[in-house]
């Protein structure tokens, strides 16, 4: 049984190495395709590009708004139960503040768009590689990467930290709403708060996780989407492990990132 | 080099295996140019694997494969892609892509590859959907074609660059036997108006009597037997013979195995 354990354990340890070492490949063809490529002549995908972008951003937009003004009410809440044995709920407002956009704003919008536009990615690239599209284009002389990764991946690119902003917005109104009805906080003294705590640092520390979650989810669901072999029913499982691992991978990277910027300071 | 000889195709000593098993045991094809061969074998026998390997979805452990005098596995990428816009290929299921009409399936090869205008690959489109019949489906989606019509689909997509060698994967798999027929005789009129080179994978012993310059049987990753339809009919080749008589050959082998099971239990 030990042994059984062992051996399953490594089998997903050599199957994540092994995983590691294809999303790698991926990303570099996928660099190769977006950034040499124009040079070679290869043409630029604009209009898939930005079908891709609709796609990943709009679709996502409404949940997001959802989700962050709630969270952003949520922090306000939890903050002040904690500051208000301190006496200090005038430190309500940069916390929300900070918190939202340093963190849970990136952070929950890609676990979002993970959900919806990258599990979109695995479905849809599975179903073309079962029903032999993705050889069809091989076949045509059109390369798979630069025909369908490469719009998706910059779509991503664009949408995440775009989303990423308008949570930061979206999360800091929900605590501001919180505060200044609940919390019986004045509206002026919330925004000069939340203005004398922000600085631009905070704005640019989510922008750069969430442009690495972009990466994270777009590589993520197309290699999973490209990996399929068989029928439906891997199409499913692929779609299921874009996200489990999407989100595995956007929080290691978040602990990461966050570490870098605390470490410098 | 072929392109001098007039070959088409040529293959020369292809093997290729998966996880130990042979698939293809040494595979010599020559196709000269604007003939029509067809490989026919039954499930197993290797030849979805040839074809794979002779469009270079596949890449053999051993052998060449050479179109045009262009080595598909042993060329720059550039020339690769030159020789792709001269190929053709009709997919078993179509392949369509799903989220495009017929139109915008045609015009894809035509929008990537030539500086045709809009309205010009949009002509183009309906001449090669009507070509194949379906000059009335222009906006509609793969999803909502029968197996015949996506069939047909897929070999006008396949024409959109007047390719000079189209390979057809089983061209009247799970079809009717009159829908079928129509896709034959699509096949033998495409044949005598553009003088294409056709390689032709099927099953269909029909189909491809019907169709084939020149027949190649393939049985357990070789070729059996090549030769034009009147030999094929000639040959004394017991497993040929078993083969377009439909017998199954492995009824005495296996009746054997079993006996032989059966007395090593005994011992």
């Amino acid at each position: 049984m030990i042994a059984g354990a062992l051996r399953r354990v490594g089998g997903s340890a050599t199957g994540l190495v092994g995983d590691a070492g294809a999303l790698w490949r991926l990303a570099a063809s996928a660099f190769d395709r977006f950034a040499l490529g124009p040079f070679r002549g290869d043409r630029v995908r604009w209009r898939a590009t930005m079908i891709q972008t609709v796609r990943a951003g709009n679709r996502s937009l409404p949940l997001v708004s959802l989700i962050c003004f709630l969270v952003g009410m949520i922090i306000a809440l939890q903050s002040a139960y904690q500051l208000r044995e301190l006496g200090a709920m005038d430190l309500v407002a940069s916390l929300v503040a900070v918190s939202v956009t340093r963190e849970l704003a990136p952070l929950l919008t890609a676990i979002i768009v993970a959900g919806r536009f990258g599990s979109a990615i695995a479905a849809e690239l599975g179903t073309m590689k079962v029903s032999s599209e993705i050889d069809a284009l091989v076949v045509m002389g059109l390369d798979p990467v630069g025909f369908l990764v490469v719009p998706r991946l910059v779509a991503l690119l664009i949408a995440l930290p775009c989303l990423t902003v308008f949570a930061d917005v979206v999360g800091i109104l929900g605590g501001l709403v919180l505060s200044t009805t609940v919390l019986g906080m004045g509206m002026g003294g919330y925004v000069a708060d939340t203005i004398d705590a922000l600085v631009l640092q905070d704005v640019y520390t989510g922008l750069v996780k969430a442009t690495a979650f972009a990466a994270i989810i777009g590589l993520t669901g197309c290699h999973q989407g490209l990996a399929v072999r068989g029928g439906a029913e891997q199409v499913g499982q692929a779609t299921t492990a874009s996200v489990v691992r999407s989100i595995v991978l956007v929080i290691a990277a978040d602990l990461f990132v966050t570490a870098i910027f605390f470490l410098r300071g | 080099m072929a392109g001098a000889n007039g070959n088409a195709i040529e293959v020369r000593a292809l093997r290729k295996s998966y996880d130990g098993r042979c698939v293809l045991d040494g595979v010599d094809l020559v196709v000269p140019r604007g003939e029509t061969l067809v490989i026919l074998g039954g499930s197993g026998s290797g030849k979805s694997t040839l074809l794979r390997c002779l469009v270079g979805l596949e890449r053999p452990d051993e052998g060449s494969v050479s179109i045009h005098g262009i080595d598909v596995f042993r060329s720059d990428p550039r020339t690769l892609e030159k020789l792709r816009r001269r190929i053709g290929m009709a997919f078993q299921a179509g392949a369509l892509f799903g989220s495009m009409t017929l139109a915008q399936n045609v015009e894809l090869p035509l929008r990537e590859f030539t500086e045709l205008p809009r309205s010009t690959r949009r002509i183009v489109s309906r001449i090669k959907l009507g070509m194949v019949g379906l000059e009335d489906a222009l906006d509609r989606l793969p999803s909502q074609l029968s197996g015949g019509m996506v069939k047909r689909a897929a070999l006008a997509r396949a024409l959109a660059l007047d390719p000079d060698v189209v390979f057809f994967d089983e061209p009247s798999a799970g079809l009717d036997p009159v829908t079928a027929a129509g896709i034959d005789r699509l096949l033998v009129q495409l044949k005598k108006a553009f003088d294409v080179t056709l390689v032709v994978v099927t099953h269909e012993l029909e189909s491809a009597f019907t169709i084939a310059d020149r027949l190649a049987l393939i049985h357990a990753g070789r070729f059996l037997f090549t030769g034009t339809p009147d030999e094929v009919r000639g040959c004394d080749d017991p497993v040929v013979r078993a083969f377009l008589e439909r017998r199954p050959p492995e009824a005495q082998d296996g009746a054997d195995r079993f006996r032989r099971f059966i007395d090593e239990l005994e011992i």
